[in-house]
């Protein structure tokens, strides 16, 4: 091995959403994201970019791209502005991809082609007001089945396939809630996937499944904006659940794999945060290599100053690290290799390479690095979300500590079933 | 209908440009190229045109090996083939000798249309789409904001400071387009990957019937004699305002004939 280098159409895609970050969304975002507003026109041309459908095929209306083709997008995307880089993120791992990986043609063909065009966005609700990192614990959505027979195992571990589910007429009733849910409430929603509870496996153990929910279903109420410290113009609501009814075959996948699922779905998402994470640290050096070489103190350019030289050497180092990081992890996942470890030490460590450059780009930069105009500003409000999204910071330690055999002993709390 | 679009390879604008000591020619190796941006939008709108009309785009470019990658970019965001003309003997050829080589390759590869940026970032003649014209004996119509093609017939808005004027000719012709014409069109990650299966053919001088002897440096019409690396940018003059800043500041501009 002589190095990671990209193939030479990454290389060019990495120019082309460079140029459209800087051409199309630097100028408009600063006023969206002030206004707490999602930027519809700046996403729309995303998906005329094909932005949307980096990672899936031609025939479900792809670009035939991979992980790399989309980390190198976020990556780009986020040097400049984080809330449309989690829009991408999360729609295309979060939303297209469960339905990709486990949909049915039937439903592939639906739901993928306007997703994957960018007309419309598709949300993954799997956290809960209860809590996002214990899973299922912290899950109480509850989908049961009504009128008509549902088949796979209702009583136990799932394992043929899910013969005939959306044959029957029944339908999956869901009530429950969710937090924090990522373009659950555009315009251009389509559908949320929900994971919910369908039943008890062996009278302890929740069965969990994956439901598609369109957008608009009756029994589906999607909250108000929150108001977020950062990635102010991208859109994170709450769902709540009352009688919600959806065909049957609107259940993603076999029932009761939905844990099994979602956890190869956020191994996956988290070579992506970590791309975005890596554009983020990498835009914090940009700013201040630019500002460095522009500000002015007792007569000289900042970037003169040894404190300053040696700040932004140590943001390069991160943001460099953070790189080699997410392309290893993506290498592995393209390689069909095992890629839990390499995904959660890609994760952590670019979230922490963005958060120290956010916090030094900030410092660069003095009082106008804490105005909410100045893109660092944005920087910094925008990088705590990612040592805490798609799994914590925390979440990443133990999955690498438990990869490297260390298993926590302790015998845990006692349940709130 | 054939339609050549000719695009440059030139320094990236926002680099600094330099001239090489030795022959007083830009200096191409020492930064990064990248499309002439009038290009892209005569790229953009041949592409519109060939989506209305039906027809095929080439994409004609002269330059090193390095230009390339602007026919690549070319390729990406739609255009169908490629033509480079690449040979050693045309390095530092002026735009007189440029639109020479490039009009025998036209000549040879056939067109109906041919479609270029206004000017180039680098060298800013602007000329290029006349001497075309005159070399091929076709019309030109250059400083294109609007183009509206109805069979043979050619309408073009032609952009002036005023206004525009309507001119009109029958194909085959030259346009020159300016940046008001259009918004070029991103390439998508499938026009890039499509754009590697695309045929690009390499001509050299001998290929295309081009004379050597006419061409390069040393058979220039034009030659830069000298150069003078611009002045280090002064302080500005800084104006106290004492009371009298207005006044201080006009008298200023005046010293600069500003006003
Ligand atoms: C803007 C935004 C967008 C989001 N988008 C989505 C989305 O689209 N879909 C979705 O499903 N979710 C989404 N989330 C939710 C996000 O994934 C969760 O917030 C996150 O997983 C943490 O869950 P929690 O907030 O419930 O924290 P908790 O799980 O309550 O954790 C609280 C703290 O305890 C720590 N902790 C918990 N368990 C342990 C342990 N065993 N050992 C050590 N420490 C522990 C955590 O690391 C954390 O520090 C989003 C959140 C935000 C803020």
């Amino acid at each position: 091995m002589i190095g990671f280098q990209l193939e030479p159409e990454h290389e060019e895609l990495r120019k082309t959403v460079a140029a459209f970050a800087r051409e199309v969304v630097a100028p408009v975002i600063g006023d969206y994201y002030e206004r707490d507003a999602f930027p519809y026109p700046v996403i729309a041309g995303m998906g005329q970019l094909g932005l949307f459908g980096l990672p899936f095929p031609e025939a479900c209306g792809g670009m035939g791209g991979d992980t790399f083709a989309l980390g190198v997008a976020l990556e780009e995307l986020a040097r400049v502005d984080s809330s449309v880089a989690i829009t991408l993120e999360a729609a295309v791992c979060l939303g297209a991809m469960p339905l990709y990986l486990y949909g049915t043609e039937k439903q592939r063909m639906s739901w993928l082609p306007d997703l994957c065009s960018g007309a419309r966005l598709a949300a993954f609700g799997l956290t809960e007001p209860g809590g996002g990192t214990d899973i299922p614990g912290g899950i109480r959505t509850r989908a049961r089945p009504e009128k008509g027979p549902v088949n796979g195992p209702a009583n136990g571990p799932a394992n043929g396939p899910a013969k005939e589910d959306g044959k029957a007429g029944g339908e999956w009733v869901i009530d429950g809630s969710k937090a924090f849910i990522t373009n659950a409430g555009t315009d251009i929603t389509s559908l949320v996937t929900v994971l919910a509870i369908t039943g008890n496996a062996d009278g302890r153990h929740k069965e969990l499944s994956s439901i598609i929910v369109p957008a608009g279903t009756p029994g589906l109420t999607v909250g108000q904006r929150y108001s977020k410290v950062g990635w102010c113009a991208s859109d994170t609501r709450e769902l709540s659940f009352a009688d919600c009814r959806v065909p049957q075959d609107h259940l993603l996948g076999e029932r009761g794999r939905g844990y099994a699922q979602f956890l190869r779905i956020l191994d996956e998402g988290r070579v992506a945060i970590a791309a975005l994470a890596t554009g983020l640290a990498q835009g914090c050096v940009d700013e201040s290599l630019r500002y460095a070489a522009e500000r002015e103190a007792f007569g000289r350019h900042i970037g003169q100053f040894q404190a300053i030289r040696f700040t932004i050497a140590n943001m390069e180092a991160r943001a460099h690290t953070a790189r080699l990081a997410w392309y290893d992890a993506a290498a592995r996942m393209l390689a069909g290799q095992p890629v839990k470890k390499a995904a959660a030490i890609a994760k952590l460590t670019a979230s922490d390479a963005a958060m120290a450059n956010a916090r030094d780009a900030t410092q660069i930069f003095g009082g106008y690095g804490f105005m909410n105009e100045s893109p660092v500003g944005r920087f910094y409000r925008d990088a705590k979300i990612l040592e805490i999204g798609e799994g914590t910071s925390e979440v990443q330690r133990m999955i690498i500590a438990r990869e490297l055999g260390l298993e926590d002993q302790a015998p845990p709390l006692t349940r709130r079933h | 209908m054939n339609i050549v679009v000719c695009v440059k390879q030139v320094p990236d604008t926002w680099a600094e440009r330099k001239l090489k000591q030795g022959d007083a020619t830009l200096d191409r190796e020492s930064v990064d190229g990248l499309i002439n941006e009038l290009d892209e939008y005569a790229i953009e709108e041949a592409l519109q045109i060939k989506e209305a009309h039906e027809g095929e785009v080439t994409v004609l470019t002269m330059g090193p090996q390095k230009a390339s990658e602007s026919i690549r970019k070319a390729l990406s965001m739609g255009a169908d083939k490629a033509v480079h003309l690449i040979d050693d003997a045309l390095a530092g050829s002026d735009v007189l000798q440029t639109s020479y080589a490039l009009a025998k390759v036209l000549e040879n590869i056939g067109f109906d249309l041919i479609v270029l940026g206004a000017e180039s970032t680098d060298a800013r003649m602007g000329s290029m789409a006349a001497m075309l014209a005159e070399r091929l004996s076709v019309p030109q119509l250059s400083l294109a904001s609007k183009v509206e093609i109805n069979g043979t017939a050619i309408k073009v808005n032609r952009q002036s400071e005023d206004g525009y004027w309507q001119v009109e000719a029958q194909l085959p012709a030259v346009i020159s387009v300016v940046e008001k014409i259009n918004e070029p069109r991103y390439p998508s990650f499938k026009g890039i990957m499509a754009a590697k299966k695309k045929p690009m053919q390499v001509m050299s001088c001998a290929d295309a019937g081009i004379d050597t002897s006419l061409v390069g440096l040393a058979n220039a019409a034009t030659e830069v004699v000298d150069f003078t690396e611009r002045p280090p940018r002064q302080a500005g003059t800084i104006v106290k305002d004492e009371g009298d800043g207005g006044n201080k500041a006009a008298e200023f501009l005046v010293t600069q004939k500003f006003i």
